[in-house]
């Protein structure tokens, strides 16, 4: 604070604090107060609202538990509300893509930071870049596309020999959901990991090699380790991302496959109950957190290295 | 073996890339074929009659003045309020600023829904408090930049910061000692060091908000951006306009992507000679 | 004290009276004083951590002393901020502002306090005729090598028109050669100036090259103010001794003393020198390399029986290394007149030296 005083005078000091303030506090602390509170809140007609009925309850969030169907799971059949399922599969579909997307990403990032000529690197990385600054739904439109029962996938695998009949991609469950994100955000894991690997010195894989170690462990026992930082920043971001995505379940989903954004959103924007909304937002917000805090903990690494 | 290692990484670079920019050939090329459906099997010859009808569609066309609009809108409040924010994190220390710090990354993790609702939640709830029926507190475009900024300010806060550690503070000292004041110190020294992040931070912010859908789905009010309209469209039946818009945009990318390259290997070309004439002017010294 | 033409130019003095300061418990001046007179050019020399910096950060007004008062031309400079001071400091890394070219740099100082373009476009090229420098104007910092960029920052700083001029290291990134083509350059353009200038180094060869006036320091105090003679012929205690030059030091006591001079007694026999002024301390014995001399018999007095152990050439002078029958080593330095011999190793000879150039001294002033 003496130091900020000294470099920049109380004037641009108090402008760049009352700036911060405003974006801290009107932006996002107050309105995520706002919801937590407005989640307690039954769903009442305006006039109603303020009024004897309108108290506090954890209604909203047993709505969750709320209507359940029968699933079975290695041979056992048990019976599992709707959203608790549809939650358990957002996250776990949302860990699938982040595995998958980890093992494409790591070998490209090894071979920007370490194979490359650096002279082509440049060009390599933007041409990388490309498809971020297009549009998301283009994106998701583009597999829609591509997926289509007449598709281009299906009439190239036809033509190929490869299969007899065509399939139908977006009714196979999660498939088209979970190729839609791993297109959409396997950029988020590669260019951390890369710029983890880029800090390593080659030096360390030449005295490996050296030494007689083959190249797996070169990459298990130095390479791995190394970018460890950088692996948890795009898991958490890939994770955080396609848990979060509306856009890409609802394109690419098929009948069976709900994601709980979806859930949030039919609450929202079709059941217009904003209240119940809010609770299952909070629910998302608080198990993501949960879960990334957890994986951070269990990775040893800090909020600080994943914004890098 | 280890150049057979070497060309199976080249492959799959090849590959990768292919995965990446094929879908982007795929959808292009599905805006010239003279198909209702977009595709680009089977091909039924090229048209651009999608191109004339892109024109002519009115509510994709407002749905994109409105996109650039919120983007301009984000683009200019992330860059104010994410570099100041990086500047008084760069000038502070101990628990305030690990606190401080902590909050604003965290803004790019909170999924969108989460900002869509709460936003909207917040400030209509301020208007129906307030009595008020003034624009701000109803649901609309300007909720969606805000909700935008709520997160897009930390990318631009980031760019900056990293940028500010390449600054050397005696500048500032040097300015103060010669008789700057501070504003003259921020403006004339401290600004223009950071000019390229911010400049990088502005063109982040722009793309993320046109390519922001979470948040906007949630505060838009009636409103459409493009990837609202795209979205509806999807769901409810597809042209391929959407190809035709999809292609300008990714040409417009393209072509800024090439003029950033090249003004890159511009600067670095320039940046190379004066280094060579240092070392020219050092060793007739030492003569 | 004019120079080219300019209206004003006045140097100041400066004084420090009983200056403290504190960064939390530690103290990293303690009780400076010292009066530095109009356009002289003083250095402080120092290791670092000695409070050379902290002295000039205090007297540029970038920290306030703890305790004492700082006087700029007589006049109370305490809480006055850095731009309100008639001082221009140049840092150790020059800190020229990259993104502008040279003349802006220059004339930066005249830009804030609101001076049209052409004008600064004209003292621009006044001030680089000065530093030698023509025709650098439109180039970037990036362009100009080390001592073009030393040249930059002092026609910077002399573009306010300071009355003092506070050098932090300046030449310290510099290399040899050219640090040496700088030091000559330097002291020109203080004479030219007439700007008091305070150099803060650690190089002993540079404060005393350059300076009038040299304050040696250690641990926060000053320990010496003297011309560059005084301090390396008559340092007052062992640091100052030991960091301008190379010594044999001897341990021992002191036996008689008498006319300022006194017999000191140690294990390697009893020698006569110069007595300093201990304050009731203990002392050792200190005489410099090229004032010993080697001897093949045994001189009257100060005379130590050796066996040379290393002879090195150092081109100008030669380093001869003995050890002595008590054990002690020693040093002497020949110089290399083109017909000097050198000694072999394991010769038997004598170290001697001239009473009245060894001295008694105790060690550096610090805080007990």
């Amino acid at each position: 604070m003496q130091d900020l005083l000294r470099r920049y005078g109380p004037g641009l000091t108090l402008i760049m604090g009352l700036m911060v303030a405003f974006w801290l506090l009107m932006l996002v602390i107050i309105p995520n107060m706002t919801l937590f509170e407005q989640s307690f809140r039954p769903y009442l007609p305006v006039r109603e609202v303020g009024g004897p009925n309108d108290t506090y309850s954890l209604d909203n969030y047993l709505k969750v538990f709320d209507g359940t169907i029968e699933r079975s799971f290695l041979g056992f059949t048990f019976q599992i509300p709707v959203h608790v399922l549809t939650f358990w599969l957002t996250i776990w579909y949302s860990m699938v893509v982040t595995v998958i997307c980890f093992f494409m990403a790591y070998p490209l990032a090894y071979y920007m930071a370490k194979i490359v000529n650096p002279r082509s690197l440049p060009t390599l990385i933007l041409l990388l870049f490309i498809p971020l600054w297009v549009s998301e739904v283009l994106r998701a439109f583009a597999w829609w596309i591509i997926l289509a029962f007449r598709g281009p996938l299906n009439w190239l695998l036809l033509n190929l020999g490869l299969i007899e009949d065509p399939i139908r991609w977006t009714n196979m469950g999660y498939t088209g959901v979970v190729i839609g994100l791993i297109y959409t955000y396997v950029l988020f894991m590669l260019f951390p990991i890369y710029n983890a690997i880029q800090s390593l010195d080659t030096n360390q894989i030449e005295a490996a090699e050296d030494l007689g170690a083959p190249w797996w462990k070169i990459h298990w026992r130095i390479v791995l380790p190394h970018s460890k930082p950088g692996i948890a920043a795009g898991s958490v971001m890939v994770f955080m991302l396609s848990a979060g995505s509306l856009l890409v379940p609802s394109i690419l989903g098929s009948t069976t496959s709900q994601w709980f954004t979806q859930t949030i959103n039919q609450w929202f924007n079709d059941a217009l109950d904003w209240n119940t909304a809010s609770a299952y937002a909070f629910l998302l917000l608080l198990l993501c957190t949960l879960f990334v805090s957890l994986a951070m903990w269990v990775f040893r690494v800090k909020l600080s290295d994943i914004a890098k | 073996m280890h150049r057979f290692r070497q060309n199976l990484a080249h492959l799959y670079m090849v590959l990768f890339l292919v995965f990446l920019l094929a879908p982007l050939v795929v959808m292009s090329g599905a805006a010239f074929n003279d198909s209702k459906l977009p595709s680009i099997v089977p091909w039924r010859g090229f048209t651009t009659t999608w191109f004339s009808q892109m024109v002519q569609d009115q509510r994709m066309m407002l749905a994109f003045v409105n996109t650039l609009w919120v983007a301009v809108a984000v683009a200019v409040i992330s860059v104010v309020v994410g570099t100041a924010s990086a500047i008084l994190i760069n000038s502070i220390s101990g628990k305030v600023r690990t606190v401080l710090y902590g909050l604003m990354i965290s803004t790019i993790l909170i999924p969108g829904v989460v900002i869509g609702i709460s936003t909207m939640i917040l400030w209509t709830r301020m208007g129906n408090a307030l009595g008020t029926e003034f624009f701000l507190f109803n649901p609309g475009l300007h909720l969606s930049v805000l909700g935008q900024v709520s997160y897009i300010a930390a990318m631009v806060m980031l760019l900056v910061l990293a940028r500010l550690q390449s600054f050397d503070a005696d500048l500032e000292e040097a300015a103060l000692d010669l008789g700057a004041s501070h504003t003259q110190v921020m403006r004339r020294i401290l600004l223009p060091h950071l000019y390229p992040a911010v400049g990088a931070g502005a063109a982040v912010a722009f793309f993320q908000s046109i390519e922001n859908f979470n948040v906007t789905q949630f505060t838009r009010g009636g409103a459409d951006t493009l990837t609202v309209y795209v979205f509806s469209q999807v769901r409810s039946g597809i042209t391929p306009t959407i190809n035709a818009l999809a292609f300008l945009l990714i040409c417009v990318t393209l072509v800024l992507a090439l003029v950033y390259e090249i003004n890159r290997r511009r600067r670095a070309r320039i940046q190379a000679e004066r280094e060579a004439e240092a070392r020219r002017a050092e060793e007739a010294m030492l003569l | 004290m004019n120079f080219r033409g300019t209206s004003q130019t006045m140097s100041a003095g400066i004084d420090l009276e009983n200056v403290c300061c504190d960064f939390g418990t530690f103290r990293a001046v303690d009780n400076a004083n010292v009066s530095i007179r109009p356009g002289e050019f003083f250095s402080f020399l120092g290791p670092s951590g000695c409070g050379k910096t902290t002295i000039l950060r205090m007297v540029s007004g970038f920290i306030e002393p703890t305790q004492g008062v700082i006087r700029i031309g007589g006049e109370d400079v305490r809480g006055k901020r850095p731009n309100q001071r008639p001082t221009a400091l140049i840092f150790q890394n020059l800190a020229l502002f990259p993104l502008m070219p040279i003349w802006e740099n220059i004339t930066f100082g005249l830009e804030v306090r609101g001076v049209d373009k052409a004008s600064r476009r004209k003292r621009a090229e006044e001030l680089l005729q000065l530093v030698d420098l023509p025709g650098a104007a439109e180039k970037m910092v990036s362009q100009l090598s080390g001592g073009q960029k030393q040249r930059v920052a002092i026609a910077r700083a002399l573009a306010v028109e300071p009355q003092v001029m506070l050098l932090d290291e300046p030449l310290s990134a510099l290399d040899l050669k050219l640090r040496q083509h700088m030091r000559a350059e330097l002291r020109a353009i203080q004479q030219r100036t007439g700007v008091t200038f305070i150099y803060i180094t650690h190089d002993q060869g540079e404060a005393l090259a350059m300076s009038d006036r040299v304050g040696v320091m250690s641990q926060g105090r000053i320990q010496q103010i003297a011309d560059p003679r005084e301090i390396y012929n008559n340092p007052v205690n062992g640091f100052v001794a030991s960091f301008v030059g190379e010594n044999n030091i001897f341990k021992g006591e002191v036996q008689q003393a008498a006319d300022g001079m006194a017999s000191f007694s140690t294990p390697h026999g009893t020698f006569r020198a110069r007595l300093g002024d201990l304050g009731g301390r203990d002392g050792k014995l200190y005489v410099r390399p090229e004032h010993t001399v080697i001897s093949v018999a045994a001189e009257a007095e100060n005379s130590v029986p050796v066996t040379i152990t290393d002879v090195s050439f150092e081109g100008n002078f030669i380093t001869v290394h003995a050890t002595g029958d008590s054990g002690i080593h020693l040093t002497a330095e020949i110089r290399n007149d083109g017909s000097a011999t050198m000694p072999d190793r394991g010769t038997r000879a004598y170290m001697a030296f001239d009473p009245a150039r060894a001295a008694i001294l105790p060690d550096a002033n610090v805080r007990g």
